[in-house]
């Protein structure tokens, strides 16, 4: 997302939500009765559950639950979020719990996706921020006043810490949960005062992970271990390009599989419907299914990338320009170019995409690790006939997305509803793709082709740069396409190139965005900042080596205006050791350091990265020391943990990603054909946090782009070889 | 029906022979910690112990491990290494999605049950067929350690 629609979004939407703050402790019939005298008064234990309002319930028994309306799917949200309630509220966080939300986006919108609920764009923290620590604060102040009423006590003596409330004075305690039938009946606080941040005893401490437990004995509930009863598995053949369809097809073999109920034709492809996950299998491998690819996209990878190349040769969209970059160039003393080649991702989750559906007599059940609420609600809907808010939508945990779970076509979940319109299921029926569907369905981060180059002028100055992009636009035919889209520019498709931090007088920066191709392109964890991050980043390097400049050198000269950069970059070179030496490799070995900074979804992180370069070309990355910018640090850990992922999860692309297309056909299926990081290619990882009282923004993206650049840059240093594509070639690097 | 023996229970499950043991244990018997993630035995999501030997459960019929011994993630606390590698894995926060980490579980316990103190080197080696998207490799290694530790701690 870009800066400012998150921030004109967030301040009128945080208004909007402040004014109509609806949290409480809903009262249920017996809830008087339990409050009165000896029931739940000191060291008494109540018996009334209450339900929850908004993002908070407390029950009798002291248990705590925050409600989230993000998707956990590793990131650590549904810690982070509790963190920042608890905090406010002052709870034990032991007695602490995670539960999500469900689809409804009038409660649960996403503050910065305006009437939208969904995760993404690294915005869980941001713009929950304010409103969980009001729904804290509130939470406490309830507790406080109702304990007041008790004990007849003035409010302002009362203290609360780690879920006890306390008189001092009089010697009265009592637990949250003794006090949550009284809190109840309080009113809802129209204004709360948030905590001093000096007296924050969660947030910026170490609060462990909510979903540790469940995820290391096997019980965390992800949709492919949806069970229910009399529910049927459905497995669907897919056209083997993208946009052809089914001509005709034999269900004979596939339903004489034991264990197959049902094949019908919907309109992705085939579907086979068995009572358990291998009959479905055996099913579909049985199917025989002619297609209709008349008018399905027939060219290669290779092919779109030569376009591509062509149309850099021509101008495109202006996206930014400063200065005269034309009248730069033609005085320039030196210029120095170079284009860099972007394959299309796979996002590749551990657990493929799955959907359960069932519809009843008057709505309808989803189970899925739901990303995008209220599109998929919508989408849902739509198949059925349905309201949208008859779609009821379980929040489970994601084995891992990357963006893939919201997709802006609704993709899966659309193809698990259209199984029971067509099947006409009256039983729940959970769609399964194998590694292969997920792998060769499209919503691929898109291929790019960036060309660059600079202008030094006569007294070695960075005068000039002109950056071009040719790529998919992400943003077509999405709901942020609207507020993303500017005078035919994808912002998306330029960030991070747009907004070159460098302080550089002349600069346009245009974007060709190819209408013809029509693989399904999406938001690919840190999205643009996936390949500007890259071709800036390394290409600065390159330009830094021409000038006869230290890297870290130019780029503080030119980050003048832009602290924050400049200071997670002096960190990162301070802890990493830049300008020693570093130790001379073994048997052959060429070792290098190198950098890059970069700020996505306004966080700002840089690395500088150890390399070793084998005779052969191989590249091993040893060491990789990262510095931070957040904002207020919520999870110190969480940070640490989800910067140390980014670096393997870059390392991936940057190492092995390519999805190759020849003649419209994807050539990969599996993680044979598309590898991704290994332990031991994963290298020691250090996380430095700058200490910060900025509102905190994400950390689950912006880990991501730096990695590859810095990367490439130590290479270069060890080499003297300039790398220009992802993933990179052994072959360019041999000895 | 075939027999199986899982997590030291007896059951029998109406499968086809050629099933392979991940869905029957996740289907037929509901233990669906162990996950699917690529069918081709290539990231280790579905590693499960059949007579203590880690094998991945995605290309493994269930008719050629009736009778043995089968052990899954939900089981693995029984063991002590399995707990101490539990423990170790929640002290440190390993997790992220999650998905892939019954696998990694239970492929550090094999390496921890015949090897009490590995090095980085070693755990690399045992461990690089066990994917994590989410690369939580730093942490799966310093907890493999701190199991190792906390056991050597246990046997003085």
């Amino acid at each position: 997302m870009s800066e400012h629609l998150i921030e004109n979004l967030s301040r009128r939407q945080f208004l909007e939500v402040g004014a109509g703050l609806t949290l409480g402790f809903c009262l249920p019939e017996l809830a008087d009765a339990a409050a009165g005298p000896g029931k739940a008064g000191d060291g008494v234990i109540g018996t009334v559950n209450f339900e929850p309002n908004a993002f908070l319930r407390i029950s009798p028994d002291n248990t705590v639950t925050v409600i989230s309306k993000h998707l956990e799917m590793g990131q650590g949200t549904y810690t982070g979020l509790a963190t920042i309630l608890a905090d406010e509220l002052d709870a034990d966080w032991y007695t602490v719990r995670v539960e999500g939300a469900p689809a409804d986006a009038k409660r649960y919108n996403n503050l910065f996706w305006g009437p939208a609920q969904g995760t993404g764009g690294s915005t869980a923290m941001a713009n929950s921020w304010e409103q969980m620590r009001q729904a804290g604060a509130a939470g406490r102040a309830m507790l406080v006043s109702a304990a007041a009423k008790k004990w007849h006590v003035a409010a302002t003596e009362i203290a609360v810490r780690d879920g006890l409330v306390t008189h001092a004075k009089s010697g009265h305690k009592a637990t949250f949960g003794q006090l949550a039938a009284a809190a109840a009946a309080e009113p809802v606080p129209t204004e709360v005062k948030l905590k001093d941040p000096k007296d924050f005893r969660l947030i910026g401490k170490q609060a462990r992970r909510k979903d540790s437990a469940a995820k290391t004995n096997g019980r965390a509930q992800f949709t492919q271990d949806v069970h229910l009863p009399e529910m049927l598995v459905a497995m669907v053949a897919h056209p083997p390009r993208f946009g052809a369809t089914v001509k005709s097809f034999d269900a004979g073999r596939a339903m004489a599989v034991k264990g197959v109920v049902d094949v019908v034709r919907i309109p992705q492809g085939v579907a086979v419907l068995a009572k358990d996950t291998w009959s479905a299998k055996k099913g579909r491998d049985a199917l025989v299914v002619k297609w209709e690819e008349g008018a399905a996209f027939k060219l290669g990878s290779d092919e779109i990338l030569a376009r591509y190349k062509e149309l850099a040769k021509t101008p495109g969209m202006v996206a930014k320009q400063t200065g005269e970059p034309d009248q730069a160039f033609a005085q320039a003393a030196k210029v120095i170019s170079a284009g860099y080649d972007f394959p299309y991702l796979a996002h590749a989750a551990m657990e493929p995409m799955n959907c359960v559906v069932q519809l009843g007599v008057d709505g309808c059940e989803v189970w899925n690790g739901e990303q995008l609420h209220t599109g998929d609600q919508h989408a849902v809907a739509r198949v059925f006939g349905l309201k949208p808010e008859q779609v009821n939508i379980h929040m489970l945990y994601a084995g891992g997305s990357f963006g893939r779970r919201a997709c802006k076509d609704s993709d899966y979940v659309l193809e698990a509803a259209q199984i029971v319109k067509a099947s006409r299921a009256k039983v729940p029926v959970k769609l399964v793709w194998l590694r292969e569907d997920d792998m060769r369905a499209g919503y691929y981060r898109p291929l790019f082709h960036h060309a660059l180059e600079a202008a030094v002028d006569a007294d070695g100055k960075l005068v000039g740069w002109r950056h071009r992009l040719v790529g998919q636009s992400i943003m077509v035919g999405s709901p942020f396409e609207k507020a993303m889209i500017k005078d035919g520019v994808d912002m998306v498709s330029v960030e991070g190139a747009a907004n070159l931090p460098y302080a550089i007088p002349n600069l346009t920066v245009d974007l060709h965005t190819p209408k013809d191709i029509p693989v399904p392109v999406l938001w690919w964890r840190s999205v643009g900042s996936s390949h500007t991050a890259f071709s800036t980043e390394t290409f600065f390097d390159e330009v830094a080596a021409a000038m006869g400049k230290d890297p870290v050198a130019l780029r503080l000269e030119l980050l003048a205006g832009h602290p924050r950069h400049a200071a997670v970059l002096k960190l990162a070179a301070e802890k990493a050791g830049w300008g020693k030496p570093l130790k001379p490799g073994r048997n052959g070995e060429r070792r290098g350091r190198g950098v890059a900074v970069h700020e996505s979804f306004n966080s700002y992180v840089a690395q500088v990265a150890e390399v070793s370069v084998k005779p052969d070309g191989a590249i091993k990355v040893d060491r990789v020391v990262c510095a931070v910018d957040c904002g207020v640090a919520i999870n110190p850990d969480n940070i640490r943990s989800q910067v140390e992922g980014a670096v393997g999860f870059g390392l991936s692309a940057f190492l092995h990603g390519e999805i190759t297309l020849t003649e419209g056909r994807v050539d990969q299926g599996n993680f044979d054909g598309y590898p991704i990081l290994r332990i031991d290619e994963m290298p020691v990882v250090e996380v430095h946090i700058v200490p910060s009282t900025v509102a905190p923004s994400g950390i689950g993206e912006p880990g991501v782009p730096p990695v590859a650049p810095a990367v490439a840059n130590a290479v270069a240093a060890a080499t003297g070889r300039r790398l220009r594509r992802q993933p990179f070639r052994s072959a360019d690097l041999a000895a | 029906m075939i027999e199986l023996n899982v997590n030291g229970k007896q059951h029998k499950v109406d499968v086809e022979p050629d099933t392979p043991l991940l869905w029957a244990l996740r289907d037929a018997l509901q233990l669906t910690g162990t996950k699917y993630g690529c069918g081709e035995g290539l990231c280790g999501a579905c590693t499960v112990f059949v007579d203590g030997v880690p094998q991945r459960s995605c290309t493994v019929p269930v008719s050629a491990v009736g009778g043995r011994r089968i052990t899954t993630i939900e089981a693995v606390d029984a063991d002590r290494v399995g707990m101490a590698v539990q423990e170790a894995w929640r002290k440190l926060d390993v997790v992220q999605c999650g998905y892939c980490q019954s696998g990694q579980i239970m492929n550090a316990v094999a390496l921890l049950s015949h090897n009490r103190k590995p090095s980085d080197a070693d755990i690399d080696t045992a461990m690089s067929g066990n994917l994590c998207r989410c690369a939580t490799y730093v942490r799966v290694r310093a907890a493999i350690h701190e199991a190792a530790r906390a056991l050597g701690e246990r046997h003085v």
